[in-house]
């Protein structure tokens, strides 16, 4: 996110510790079982860490995982099951003080405390644990009573899980089904009077409606907006750069240059391509950049162009050859393999910069359905990045060639890759991150991974 | 039906909401008098209309005040005065009928409907009223029962009011009181149940709370977002430019100077202003340049800093002076002034481009409280503009000298501005709108109202 000066710390007294302007977030889901928690859990968390927060997502039903190694049935989740109950207990203590670490120790700046939560009492403990910590609480509740919406669920997570990999279909979701029963009896959703201090966002019916209650700072304000935009409508996203362009064969970064002839022939064959998808409603988006214009052209059907798709301003070194960056710039050529997601080009953008003025399309994507993004190297690493969970280390060097789209299916809890060629010859654009990454390397190191141009 | 082929054609999108071209909305207010529907219209319109979406507000009380030339007292109002509810009716009608020529004569996008609604029939008539028309709607319904925000409400906005205009306070106090009676007997709230299929946000108590239903698309997204980050909390807003940079005495724009001599003198004075001002929990933001930062080092406090309010990038014109730019671009010179607000320097940007990526500061800025941003011209511009409800063809032309400091107070439907020259001596960067924007004019005229430097 933007640069910020340093963190303030917490104070501590009387039992208490004070809440800093800056201070951590403890996110609580609440539900039933199959209501999306985990999912929610997930996405949330690679958004945040995407947009720079770091966060950490604590799923209490993996602490009971590691602790009783077998699952039996779902007596272990009867309200009388001491022994049951006990070891619940303890996997959420051990959960909380993970989380603990992570706020103070380990850098994270939000904990995302996965589990059912569903009683008054046990929300209580949790809000202690926060206050004694210095940590500001905002509760997730799922609430959702379509049985076609929670069967789906179960079908698509709960069969594939550790607890029935040795369970037919009919038993598997059976035993799933008297889970949620021993929760029932005792669930007390988050309430309007008696909630009323407490800062929550309850999501009824899969996101048709919304309760907001005291939102309190800028990072619960953009969960919010993050959980009011997402939707579990099946669709797909499909990636792809422009086709090849003029300065692509000369080995020249950035500028704004038209489609060579197989750059021309690429934006055809991906009309075609298209077509056979048989895509229902399909929005495509291009940048404000000639060459990704020129390729949506070809597809005859109205696309949006956002300037926020142009690619990465290589300030100082646009249009240059790396041989050419290297000879004038070796310093901050140097730099720049030595940390590529952080290093902005002099009167340019960093990898860094490029998230933040992207995040407007995630956010827009997370709405829309079926929709062809058509952009370019850097900014393809990016969205990629946001869909796949890469970190900052590994975006920069993602492979994503030109003429090739790739189609991602959001399917359980993550995203389905599959990688189509459209058979197009294009030369290649990618540079690895080269052995040598010192300032006094010599030219050689230097230009070792640069790939093969005219 | 050319008109709507003209809206779903390819649509390009430098504003900050996607184009989509799709069909108008009507925002339709609910709620008992005195509960900040009124606000909530323009401050949404003033927004909407800065990011690019045309809006525009259409309030019922105004076209009633315009038939009934004067307001005797509450009488008016009671529910069985059928010749005054008559002309209630004729003026809601007349409302809907300019809204139906706005969006189709007019261009607009969106529609803000600024009545109490409060009977479920009217609002049905208005639901039929859009769907003829394929129009969407929103309800955005305010709810208070805090009698001192209600009170206060009245104090702020109602004793003003053409209305009031011969009364004491008193009586306007006690004639406005017996108003809201007459419509509290025929409120039926939105309902949660009855209504489940209509599209609305519920504000309960100046936002502590937010129910939300059936989002249909991204703008009705984009207001309540807005709607959640907006507040009443009486604070102000410091703009100032960063003090004298090496390059303001050389005429030269954009680039990234240090201060100069008279510029260090200002961080001193402006250190000395902001004592002197006694603020309660001062935020101070700058951009990432070196001018505004080390306008900010004076102050003493923690700031932060955003790159998304560094300078206008000029592009190939960084660092020149206007006689530069004259001389070695001298159509792209015309073009600029000839529409200023949409001009995109060459590899550069637009004011409308720097809207676009203020966005975020605007919404932050909207739910801090005392906040005092040190930026640059073409950045204060557009945050002014959008406080002070600045149209594009305004926006670059608003003075924002060096060394003044505007002090920005929110205050019934707008904002009060208090202007501070802190004394210390600058140049004027100030370049107003030549006579002659011809492309064919010659050098002198381009050249007439460049301000004196080095």
């Amino acid at each position: 996110m933007r640069g910020c000066s340093s963190r303030s710390k917490t104070a501590h007294s009387q039992g208490r510790a004070v809440c800093m302007t800056n201070c951590p977030t403890l996110i609580v889901t609440v539900g039933l079982p199959a209501r999306g928690k985990t999912y929610i859990s997930k996405k949330l968390t690679r958004y945040l860490n995407w947009i720079g927060v770091p966060t950490r997502e604590f799923n209490v039903g993996q602490y009971r995982r590691d602790f009783l190694k077998i699952y039996k049935s779902f007596e272990f989740f009867r309200p009388d099951n001491e022994e049951g109950l006990k070891i619940r207990r303890q996997c959420a203590s051990a959960a909380l003080n993970d989380v603990q670490l992570y706020l103070t120790e380990e850098g994270g700046q939000v904990a995302v405390f996965d589990a059912t939560n569903t009683t008054r009492e046990r929300r209580g403990l949790i809000i202690q644990f926060a206050e004694q910590n210095g940590f500001k609480v905002f509760f997730v509740e799922s609430v959702c009573e379509d049985p076609e919406v929670i069967q789906e669920n179960i079908v698509q997570v709960k069969l594939g899980s550790p607890d029935y990999t040795n369970c037919n279909t009919e038993e598997a979701v059976e035993d799933f089904m008297k889970r949620i029963k021993c929760y029932e009896n005792s669930y007390e959703t988050l309430d309007e009077v008696l909630d009323r201090d407490l800062s929550y966002i309850k999501i009824m019916d899969v996101g048709q409606r919304f309760m907001v209650n005291r939102v309190l700072d800028h990072i619960q304000s953009r969960i919010v907006y993050y959980l009011m935009n997402i939707h579990i409508t099946p669709r797909s996203i499909y990636l792809c750069r422009h086709g090849e362009s003029d300065l692509n064969v000369r080995g020249r970064i950035g500028g704004d240059s038209g489609l060579t002839p197989n750059g021309k022939q690429f934006a055809k064959k991906l009309n075609q391509f298209i077509q056979t998808q048989n895509i229902q409603d399909l929005k495509v988006w291009t940048s404000q950049m000639k060459r990704t214009i020129q390729t949506a052209e070809a597809l005859c059907v109205p696309y949006e162009q956002w300037k926020v798709l142009n690619e990465i301003d290589a300030g100082d070194c646009e249009e240059m050859m790396y041989e050419e960056i290297q000879e004038r710039y070796p310093l901050e050529f140097a730099l720049r393999d030595q940390d590529k997601y952080r290093y902005r080009y002099p009167k340019g953008e960093s990898y860094e910069d490029l998230v933040q003025r992207l995040e407007p399309v995630i956010m827009e994507l997370e709405r829309q359905e079926n929709v062809l993004v058509v952009c370019h190297q850097a900014v393809m690493r990016c969205l990629l990045a946001y869909f796949l969970d890469k970190t900052a280390e590994e975006l920069p060097y993602l492979k994503c060639p030109l003429h090739t789209v790739l189609k991602l299916t959001p399917v359980a809890y993550g995203c389905k890759v599959e990688s189509i060629s459209l058979n197009v010859e294009a030369v290649n654009t990618h540079r690895e991150k080269p052995e040598n990454v010192d300032v006094h390397r010599t030219a050689e190191d230097a230009l070792q991974t640069v790939p093969a141009h005219l | 039906m050319e008109q709507e082929n003209m809206r779903r054609s390819r649509c390009d999108s430098t504003a900050s909401v996607p184009q989509f071209c799709n069909s108008p909305t009507v925002i339709v207010m609910v709620g008992l008098p005195a509960r900040g529907k009124t606000y909530i219209s323009k401050k949404l319109t003033r927004y909407l209309n800065w990011i690019g979406v045309p809006t525009k507000v259409f309030n019922v009380g105004q076209y009633r005040r315009e038939a009934v030339k004067t307001y005797k007292n509450f009488e008016f109002f009671k529910p069985d005065n059928e010749e005054a509810m008559r002309i209630r009716k004729a003026c809601a009608s007349a409302a809907l009928s300019d809204v139906a020529a706005y969006f189709a004569k007019e261009y607009g996008q969106v529609a803000v409907f600024d009545a109490t609604n409060t009977t479920r029939e009217r609002r049905a008539i208005i639901n039929t009223f859009a769907k003829e028309r394929g129009y969407k709607v929103f309800f955005v319904e305010s709810i208070c029962d805090d009698p001192d925000i209600i009170a206060e409400n009245i104090k702020q906005v109602k004793f003003g009011s053409p209305d009031y205009i011969d009364r004491d306070i008193e009586e306007a106090m006690q004639d406005f009181v017996q108003r809201i009676e007459c419509y509290k007997a025929s409120y039926m709230p939105i309902d949660d149940e009855i209504d489940r299929k209509l599209s609305y946000i519920k504000i309960f108590d100046v936002g502590s709370r937010y129910l939300v239903n059936q989002v249909q698309d991204h703008i009705q997204s984009r207001i309540v977002y807005y709607l959640m980050n907006i507040h009443v909390t009486p604070r102000s807003i410091y703009l100032s430019r960063h003090g004298e940079s090496e390059l303001n005495l050389l005429g030269r724009i954009g680039g990234d100077s240090g201060l100069s001599p008279r510029g260090h003198k200002y961080a001193g004075a402006l250190a000395s202003f902001i004592r002197g001002q006694k603020i309660k929990d001062l935020k101070v933001w700058t951009s990432h340049m070196k001018r505004t930062i080390q306008t900010a080092e004076t102050l003493g406090v923690q700031y932060e800093q955003w790159k998304a309010l560094n300078e206008i990038d000029a592009g190939v014109c960084e660092e020149l002076t206007y006689e530069e730019i004259q001389e070695n671009f001298p159509e792209e010179f015309a073009m600029r002034d000839q529409d200023k607000y949409r001009y995109r320097y060459p590899k550069g940007e637009s004011y409308e481009d720097l809207v676009h990526r203020l966005e975020p500061v605007i919404m932050e800025l909207e739910r801090q409280e005392n906040v005092l941003v040190i930026c640059h011209q073409a950045v204060m511009r557009c945050l002014l503009a959008y406080f002070l409800d600045k149209a594009g063809d305004e926006l670059p032309y608003l003075r924002c000298p060096l060394h003044t400091v505007l002090k920005l107070t929110p205050v019934a439907y707008g904002c009060k501005v208090e202007s501070f020259f802190l004394n210390i001596e600058a140049v004027n960067t100030h370049r107003e709108k030549p006579k002659n924007v011809n492309v064919n004019r010659n050098p002198e005229e381009a050249l007439l109202t460049v301000p004196d430097h080095i």
